[in-house]
């Protein structure tokens, strides 16, 4: 079970301002460990956020996106309790849903 | 033209220029028949671009892109890139020197702003695009970003 | 990282220990690395170590079927806020000096009744193997953000362990014959980019002391005192320091002692 996603959504004139911290290891699948030994690739690959019934991100991530994601972006059309959610999806078929109220 | 602008057109120009290449740049991501996952595996900037659907890409002023010009480490290194065209439909970063040069694309619906802000891996010091598409078309920056190796060997 | 960078980064590795410079870097490299931290912003990776932090304060855990509220910081039951800002300290239950650390151990095992072995299994995490303690200790110090750093050290045990870390910093040990003061006992120094700073002062412990912990990006993971004392030591090719010892909770001192006055940051984000 991975941790929660931290999504800060705040309005910011008619925007809502989106800053969202992940948890996740983002490995390439080209580091070795102490051993000497090829840790396999595990990253999140997908990434949607949805408001009101619509999507407002999709994105479509490689391996090379840093450890422990950090993502923002902004949008229009929504209001102050409105909820926005945030999904991912990695190589593993790992997947985490998160939501936050716009505040 | 800008010694990055030449070094990309080189690379991006054998993508290409057929009408159908053209057409395929106007269509929205969604729209299109590309296969981004394709794009990903690319070790170079033309197949990257040519896996995306992009072609004729034209260097503009009109992209923000914010990155810092030396990263302590390579391993995080944050981005911006806030698209001041019109019609902005989806924002992608490319980084020359990492063993797949792709490292991220994000869709942008109406309503959504041409902004987004992440951090990136960064193998090594690198020539780092930020390409964006337009209803007219494929334009991109370029700003090169220095890795260094820090303190006692990490 | 390529092959050639880590080629690279093994023989300034093995250089480094050997040649310090006394070379100011250059106001433009300054500037950039400062540029580099300001883009990071408030959003510090160290928050997911805080939030699950929280969450495992909150949690009844172990045989005892309790939470943390019972655990003594040093400011009573319970009290978080500012606790870590006035440690390491004596405590009466343990007849101990104490940092943060092992304070958090005392607590998992003797009110939650969990095993030393379990609490201490992942010290330091890695990836997907994540550490509670290292959660607990980012819930902890995050509330002690803003606090001034005081260590009043009436207890003659405090004493002791301060002059205890103050002898061992200056203690010239390993193949290199190194102490904490060969890098960190003069002002000017640098390793590559990384000024030195110069820890037997107010001005250089409050600078480090108030930084830490950190989320260190080179790790991607959030890393404790504890932690950084033991790295310390590996690269001075020092035997392994051991975690909770008397000079680990000793050298904490010293540097925490020296930086009082300070205000709390952490925590930060580190290269």
């Amino acid at each position: 079970m991975s941790d929660p996603m931290r999504i800060r959504a705040v309005m910011l004139g008619d925007q809502v301002d989106v800053k969202i911290l992940m948890s996740h290891v983002m490995e390439t699948g080209q580091r070795k460990d102490a051993e000497g030994v090829v840790v396999p690739a595990h990253y999140i690959v997908k990434v949607t956020a949805q408001c009101n019934g619509r999507t407002v991100l999709s994105a479509d991530w490689g391996a090379s996106v840093a450890k422990n994601p950090y993502l923002s972006f902004r949008f229009k059309g929504a209001a102050k309790g409105d909820k926005l959610t945030v999904t991912w999806t990695d190589t593993l078929a790992g997947t985490r849903t998160d939501e936050a109220t716009i505040s | 033209m800008t010694q990055s602008r030449r070094v990309f057109l080189h690379l991006a120009g054998s993508a290409g220029l057929s009408a159908l290449a053209l057409v395929a740049g106007l269509l929205p991501r969604w729209a299109r028949a590309v296969d981004s996952r394709q794009a990903f595996e690319a070790t170079a900037i033309p197949a990257a671009l040519k896996a995306l659907g992009l072609s004729d890409p034209k260097e503009s002023a009109e992209i923000v892109f914010k990155a810092p010009d030396i990263a302590e480490n390579g391993a995080v290194v944050p981005v911006e890139i806030e698209s001041k065209l019109p019609h902005t439909r989806a924002l992608a970063i490319l980084v020359e020197k990492n063993p797949h040069v792709l490292s991220a694309e994000f869709a942008l619906p109406d309503g959504t702003e041409p902004f987004v802000a992440t951090r990136i891996k960064v193998a090594e010091s690198s020539l780092i695009h930020a390409v964006v598409t337009t209803d007219a078309g494929v334009f991109y920056t370029t700003k090169l970003v220095k890795v260094t190796l820090g303190g006692c060997g990490g | 990282m390529t092959r050639r960078a880590r080629a690279l980064a093994g023989a300034l590795g093995a250089l480094c220990g050997l040649g310090l410079t006394t070379l100011q870097a250059a106001p433009s490299t300054e500037d950039a690395i400062a540029e580099y931290h300001a883009m990071f912003g408030d959003e510090n990776p160290a928050e997911l170590w805080q939030i699950r932090g929280e969450a495992l304060w909150h949690e009844k855990r172990g045989p005892r079927h309790v939470d943390m509220s019972g655990c003594d910081l040093g400011l009573g039951a319970g009290v978080i806020a500012g606790a870590y800002a006035q440690l390491p300290r004596w405590f009466e239950d343990t007849q101990q000096v104490q940092d943060l650390e092992t304070r958090l151990v005392t607590c998992m095992t003797t009110l939650q009744g969990l095993s030393r072995e379990e609490v201490l299994k992942i010290k330091f995490g890695d990836g997907e193997k994540k550490s509670e303690l290292e959660a607990l200790t980012a819930y902890v110090v995050t509330a002690a953000k803003g606090a001034e750093i005081r260590l009043p050290m009436q207890h003659p045990a405090e004493r002791a362990a301060y002059a205890l870390g103050q002898g061992v910093f200056y203690y010239r040990a390993g193949p290199h014959d190194f102490a904490c003061a060969t890098c960190h006992g003069e002002t000017g120094k640098r390793i590559r980019l990384q000024t030195l700073p110069k820890l037997t002062e107010p001005a250089g412990a409050q600078n480090a002391y108030t930084h830490w912990p950190a989320y260190r990006v080179s790790q991607g993971e959030l890393r404790t005192m504890e932690w950084r004392l033991q790295d310390c030591f590996r690269q001075q090719r020092l035997p392994q320091l051991k975690f909770g010892s008397e000079v680990a909770i000793g050298l904490t001192m010293f540097l925490a002692k020296t930086a009082e006055g300070g205000v709390m940051a952490a925590p930060s984000i580190k290269r």
